[in-house]
């Protein structure tokens, strides 16, 4: 019979503790990298007109409706050790194929289109007279972008992130393509399971990971509730 | 000072626009869609315009020719909207300090105390914009745009949002503004009281241009400005020495040479100078002395000219002594009574159409 008891934490194995801090690892970094990348996207989106916008707007939107093991593919052609850029960033350091930062790069980019719609929704709701009135008093752009329209599209923001936080935590298909199944690499929950389920005899271990994700999920989704909910009592006042 | 010719064509638009002024109120009056706001847009950097200059205080804000334009928040102008724009995530305290901070340490002379002060908004500084009252935060609002230190105050209609009451309360905060701070201000708004109140120089502005130029009584005091308005927005400016308070609870005396003018209100200390709106509509015209009648303003006069309109007409009465009255009749009232250029004529006004809605100090009375 499969245990089901919260004791499943207590048998959780070495290897499968790599797995989860990996996840965790991964998903924070991919967050953290793709956050200003996507905060002046979604601004330019937002806000500027420019030529090609429909294009953009489109390469951004991509990986959220291409197979992600066609998006991990093109990663691997892109920035593979092969890879158009590849031999590059090799050269100033960088390796991303079969090391866990491909596997951040792969979770952001997943990410990417979510964060960047939640965000661009908070920018065109700002009332754009906040930012003349700034203007008028003194604040260049760059100023104003700071101190009144970054701060008054902070829900959006941070809904942004925590779509894209949950994203990578879940992602699977374009991660094993770019990277593959790599235990203490790259070897995501995800991937883990993937394995258990694979082996006879494997269901107890995914079982295990699967109560870990179902925490993880709960527990970043309350926290962004918490921190959502702060961040709008305190611009409570916009009618 | 300062100084403004501008020239810009927004689709079939077209605006073209002088004038020059020094210290005190500028007020931009006319209609909306005449291009007041534009004009503003255009001082405050929101706009360029295809053509000409804009000055203050010798600094060239946008000069076409010479090929300069700063840029908004390098122009040191405070603009106050219509409905204040407060940043909501800072508390008033913060948004009092916002444009201070970004005014260079040696031109903050503006003191902080004095202008919370001045506006009472000293038990607001806590609270977020959220939690004011529209009254409030127009306040707030002024405040903010005072502290940044500016050359020019730019006021875009900041009592339209308001209902009478707070506009009552506001207007004295203006003019305070206006006599202890020394900051030029440009007033843009279509209520003739706001204007003749606060104005020393007025420009009336109409489809675009310039239509007439002056201090309130002279504008206002011309056929060609009066049929530019609205039926309703056309008002006569009177100035008279307020004469004293009837023992009757409120009602004031004001004595002009034409004649007595009662209002339901206080107009100011016994002695000075007033300066009143009187509605078009609310006036009435009589070729006799008026005896057995309600109404207790009588002016005596000279019928200047007579302008038809449709079914309606507007009559300009030179008032005995000073002033010009303007009074609209219909066509038919026109002919019963043979008016024409030159008739003698009482206008006549009820107390009641006048409160101290109506009054506005002579700028000179309030420094």
């Amino acid at each position: 019979m499969l245990n089901l008891s919260p004791s499943v934490l207590a048998d959780l194995s070495p290897a499968e503790w790599t797995a989860i801090w990996l996840s965790l690892r991964i998903a924070v970094v991919a967050t953290l990298i793709s956050l200003p990348f996507g905060i002046f996207t979604a601004y330019a989106l937002a806000r500027w007109h420019f030529p090609g916008k429909t294009l953009v707007n489109g390469i951004v939107h991509l990986p959220l409706v291409l197979p992600p093991v066609v998006t991990g593919f093109m990663l691997l052609i892109m920035l593979g050790r092969r890879g158009v850029f590849g031999p590059f960033l090799a050269s100033i350091g960088i390796v991303l194929s079969f090391r866990w930062t491909g596997a951040a790069v792969a979770c952001a980019v997943m990410g990417f289109p979510l964060m960047v719609r939640a965000m661009r929704l908070s920018f065109e709701a700002i009332d754009r007279r906040l930012e003349l009135a700034s203007g008028t008093l003194g604040a260049s752009r760059l100023w104003t972008f700071f101190l009144v329209t970054l701060p008054l599209a902070l829900p959006g923001i941070i809904v942004g992130a925590i779509l894209a936080f949950a994203k990578a935590l879940g992602e699977f298909g374009a991660t094993i393509t770019f990277v593959s199944n790599i235990p203490g690499e790259t070897q995501t929950i995800s991937a883990a399971i993937y394995t258990f389920t694979q082996v006879p005899g494997g269901d107890e271990g995914a079982l295990r990971l699967t109560v870990v994700a179902i925490i993880i999920a709960l527990v970043a989704l309350i926290a962004s509730e918490i921190i959502q909910w702060q961040a709008e009592k305190r611009l409570a006042s916009i009618e | 000072m300062i100084e403004v010719n501008v020239k810009l064509k927004v689709g079939t638009f077209s605006l073209e626009v002088a004038f020059a002024n020094g210290a005190g109120v500028t007020a931009l009056f006319g209609q909306s869609g005449s291009g007041k706001s534009l004009t503003l847009n255009l001082i405050a950097g929101l706009m360029r315009p295809d053509e000409g200059y804009v000055r203050v205080g010798g600094k060239t804000l946008v000069d076409t020719e010479k090929r300069i334009f700063l840029p908004t928040h390098r122009r040191r102008i405070g603009l106050v909207f219509q409905d204040s724009n407060l940043f909501p995530h800072m508390s008033v305290k913060q948004n009092l300090l916002y444009g201070r901070w970004f005014a260079p340490r040696r031109e903050r002379e503006i003191d902080f105390d004095a202008v919370v002060e001045t506006l009472g908004i000293g038990k607001l500084l806590g609270r977020p914009p959220a939690r004011l009252s529209g009254g409030e935060r127009q306040r707030v609002a002024i405040g903010r745009a005072l502290l940044s230190c500016p050359k020019l105050l730019l006021f875009d209609e900041p009592l339209a949002a308001l209902d009478m009451r707070r506009k009552l309360e506001i207007m004295p905060l203006i003019e305070r503004v206006r006599d202890e701070f020394k900051v030029p201000i440009v007033y843009v708004s279509h209520a003739v009281e706001e204007v003749v109140r606060l104005a020393a120089c007025v420009v009336m502005i109409d489809a675009g241009r310039v239509k007439a130029i002056g201090d309130p009584a002279e504008v206002f005091g011309t056929m060609e400005s009066q049929t530019s308005e609205a039926r309703f927005d056309r008002s006569s400016v009177l100035t008279g020495v307020v004469r004293g308070e009837s023992p009757l609870v409120g009602l004031t005396e004001l004595e002009h040479p034409s004649g007595t003018v009662w209002l339901a209100g206080p107009a100011g200390p016994v002695g000075s100078t007033a300066r009143i709106v009187v509605k078009a509509t609310d006036v009435v015209l009589s070729l006799s002395q008026p005896r057995d009648i309600s109404a207790r303003s009588v002016l005596s006069g000279a019928v200047e000219e007579i302008q038809f309109d449709g079914p309606l007409a507007t009559v300009e009465i030179a008032l005995d002594g000073d002033g010009r009255l303007f009074a609209t009749a219909t066509k038919g009232a026109i002919d019963q009574l043979e008016l024409a250029p030159g008739a003698r004529v009482f206008a006549l006004f009820k107390t009641t159409a006048l409160d101290e809605r109506n009054v506005a100090m002579a700028p000179q009375a309030a420094s």
